[in-house]
């Protein structure tokens, strides 16, 4: 069965979401829902280790070869975007505010569990497949599913959100279909080994620059790259909270993930960045989204609001680690995957318990709670210092590996405006703790129930570990990194 | 006249919906050897009974294909799905590797494999679709 | 000459545009997502068109075959049925949050929506 997990890591997961429409009954559901998080999580950490100690896994599905054939191929990349999908998905699941701030009527819980499931196994198959066609179905899934969960908000505007985020969404993937079929036309293979072998003779195509445009939009749509991030705020902000914490601590790492491929695997460091000057495109443009994401957060009133300006700064610091294209670089991207996906998640809980108890997410909502709501607010004020990168915490480690980064490139420039707008970020994380211990309460309340701190300080709690021990996440990165740029197997 | 239009309406799709079913199957079955397979089958087979919901109303269709038969049915198809590729590694081959199936013939088990999950895409394709159907006529006049 | 040899890809490229004009410049939610559904159509036709070898027949073979025929590429159109099924049920979750849309706020048109949106929160 071992050697199966490749594929069981994504089957079970599809599986278990009808499974969720069969069995009604909410606890089973909710009981089912977590159980299935935690397998994945299980079989997640084991191909971890195996490619660790083997190097690359590869899985002809239904018994076809490559490149006939569907193949699902962990290296260490995608191996440890495994661990940080179903890591996320086992404490968001199982946590006590999984179901505040919807407007999910009685005794549908069910449906919406299934759709957590298919959105986990869809993002499971993104990261998993070596083939680009079946990454196309897999973003749909996950996407479809995405649309739906936003969409059960508490008001009307979830609504309008996951219209926008559909209509948006739906030309990024069809975007990447096109491109998909450019590169079919031109090298007629789907399989992504196979295009890296046959492409680099063909770079003079016309047709293989037409699809490498049309995959590098579609992704950037996914991804939420800065003049392409307008779905995101109003998307993150009108989602039942804990849907954004998955969401938000996922489907954009999972979407980057996606770009690296396509960047590096696929076509090559060489040709995008020395032949077609991809960077100075994008560093532009990571630049932009660190600081409009930043500034527009220190003008928002509603925390979730905040919380999505600030991830799409977050998104200008991965995209720039990816332009570096250096070992550092993507190193410090990569890692930034991985904390940010801790930091969001447990910020977006944090505020989901925030919801659970006052009804509002607005940031006069959290006024003056620091005593009477200590662990919650304790958890967004660490959440806050990650965010601006405070050493001692996760987001420390990725802004130095960015920040050095950047230093050996020369790019000294770009080491100062990452610096710059990490003291912006220090405005809203502030106007959030003098909000929270010298704001007049608004509200009677008390701390939530044990199920829905621990999950949070699960999440913000990793962050202050893997700010001091690096060995796992960073060891991890650079081992994807080096992968990345075929310097080590 | 209104009800004049009303009975052609009642004894053509009587005598129509038996056929659009019918063609359904075929098509389910035809699809190795020209166009059909699963999801076109379903949506024709779906098409027969929204007619019929259409036509005769919707509790008539509820009572035929009560709400609790098609979320089942939903479910039951993807499950059948994922069943045969699951099968098909504990009969020892990789997951969907129809081969398998059939220890003796490996084409046999490739026929064998493509037909069942055929089924299984059809029968949940058909029950989407019903459901769609039913959740979008369920609601009152916005 | 050529320019009209490809005039397959000529009617993929005009309803590629057709669609994603009708997706930006129609305020009506329904217009917007049949102009979603055109262009996801428009790139179907591009496999299809892309799929199609000169002189080939479809490719099922048949009893008696010496393995010298020509046959069409039939790996675009398998991949253009799961297309399809990914547009309908993109199409079928639009319109259900228009349905939605439409009971919660009354309209559909988007240009009320945003105004509604901005003003009454």
């Amino acid at each position: 069965m071992s050697e199966h997990l490749s594929a069981l890591i994504v089957v079970l997961p599809l599986l278990a979401a009808p499974v969720c429409l069969l069995l009604k009954q909410p606890r089973m559901v909710r009981a089912w829902t977590s159980i299935v998080a935690w397998a994945c999580l299980v079989m997640a950490w084991t191909l971890l280790e195996r490619v660790h100690a083997e190097g690359v896994i590869t899985y002809s599905m239904g018994g076809w070869d490559p490149p006939l054939g569907i193949e699902y191929r962990l290296d260490a990349l995608n191996a440890y975007l495994l661990v940080i999908v179903t890591g996320i998905a086992s404490v968001v699941f199982p946590s006590g505010a999984i179901l505040t701030d919807t407007s999910l009527p009685e005794g549908k819980s069910h449906l919406y569990f299934a759709a957590l499931l298919l959105c986990l196994a869809g993002l499971l198959g993104i990261s998993s497949t070596g083939d680009l066609f079946n990454v196309f179905v897999f973003v749909e899934i996950t996407s479809l599913s995405s649309y739906t969960l936003i969409s059960l908000g508490k008001n009307r505007q979830a609504l309008t959100a996951a219209f926008s985020y559909l209509v948006m969404g739906t030309i990024g993937g069809t975007f990447l279909l096109v491109g998909i079929g450019f590169l079919y036309q031109v090298t007629g293979t789907l399989n992504m080994q196979d295009l890296a072998l046959r492409l680099p003779e063909l770079l003079g195509s016309r047709t293989i620059l037409a699809g490498f445009a049309f995959l590098m939009v579609g992704g950037s749509i996914k991804l939420a790259v800065f003049p392409l991030h307008q779905w995101l705020p109003n998307a993150y902000t009108h989602a039942p909270a804990a849907v954004s914490a998955f969401i938000a601590a996922t489907a954009t790492k999972v979407s980057y993930y996606l770009l690296a491929r396509i960047i590096f695997t696929i076509f090559g460091a060489a040709f995008v960045f020395d032949a077609l000057h991809l960077h100075w495109l994008l560093l532009p443009l990571a630049i932009a989204a660190m600081f409009a994401g930043s500034l527009a957060a220190v003008f928002q009133t509603d925390l979730k609001r905040l919380l999505a300006y600030s991830s799409i700064a977050q998104i200008g610091y991965m995209t720039l680690g990816l332009c570096m294209a250096s070992e550092t670089g993507l190193t410090g991207g990569i890692v930034h995957l991985f904390n940010h996906a801790l930091m969001k998640g447990g910020l977006f809980l944090a505020v989901a318990c925030v919801v659970m108890r006052t009804g509002s997410s607005s940031v006069s909502a959290i006024s003056g709670l620091g005593r009477k709501m200590p662990l919650t607010m304790a958890a967004i004020v660490v959440g806050g210092l990650s965010l601006i990168g405070v050493p001692g915490t996760a987001g420390f480690i990725s802004k130095w590996y960015l920040v050095v980064g950047a230093l050996e490139k020369g790019w000294y420039a770009v080491s100062v405006l990452i610096l710059l707008s990490s003291l912006i970020a220090v405005v809203y994380v502030w106007r959030l703790v003098e909000t929270i211990f010298f704001g007049d309460p608004e509200h009677e309340v008390c701390e939530v129930p044990w199920t829905s701190w621990l999950p949070t300080w699960i999440l913000i709690g990793a962050t202050l570990v893997f700010g001091f021990w690096t060995d796992v996440t960073v060891g991890g990165a650079s081992a994807a990194a080096r992968s990345l740029l075929g310097v080590a197997p | 006249m209104r009800m004049r239009e009303k009975v052609l309406l009642r004894v053509a799709s009587k005598a129509f919906i038996p056929l659009i079913l019918l063609f359904a199957l075929y098509v389910q079955f035809h699809g190795d050897f020209g166009p059909g397979g699963g999801f076109q089958a379903g949506v024709i087979f779906a098409a027969g009974f929204v007619l019929f919901g259409l036509i005769f109303g919707l509790e008539a269709l509820q009572q035929v294909v009560p709400w609790s038969v098609v979320e089942r049915a939903v479910a039951l198809g993807l499950l059948v799905y994922g069943g045969v590729g699951v099968s098909c590694i504990l009969r020892g081959g990789r997951f969907l590797d129809y081969g398998a199936l059939d220890h003796h013939s490996p084409m046999h088990g490739q026929h064998l494999g493509i037909l069942i999950i055929e089924l299984g895409v059809g029968l949940t394709v058909a029950a989407t679709l019903l459901a769609i159907f039913y959740a979008m006529a369920g609601r009152g006049r916005a | 000459m050529e320019a009209l040899g490809i005039w397959n890809y000529w009617g993929v490229v005009l309803l590629m545009m057709v669609g994603l004009y009708t997706v930006i410049a129609r305020d009506h939610l329904v217009k917007k997502l049949i102009g979603l559904g055109i262009f996801q159509v428009a790139v179907i036709l591009f496999y299809v068109s892309m799929g199609k070898v000169t002189g080939g027949t479809p490719p099922i073979i048949p009893e008696g075959a010496d393995g010298s025929e020509v046959y069409s590429n039939p790996l675009p159109h398998v991949l253009m049925l799961t297309a399809i099924v990914v547009g309908v049920a993109t199409l079928a979750v639009g319109l259900a949050l228009v349905v939605r849309i439409r009971e919660a706020y009354g309209t559909v048109e988007e240009d009320e929506l945003q105004r509604m949106n901005r003003s009454g929160s």
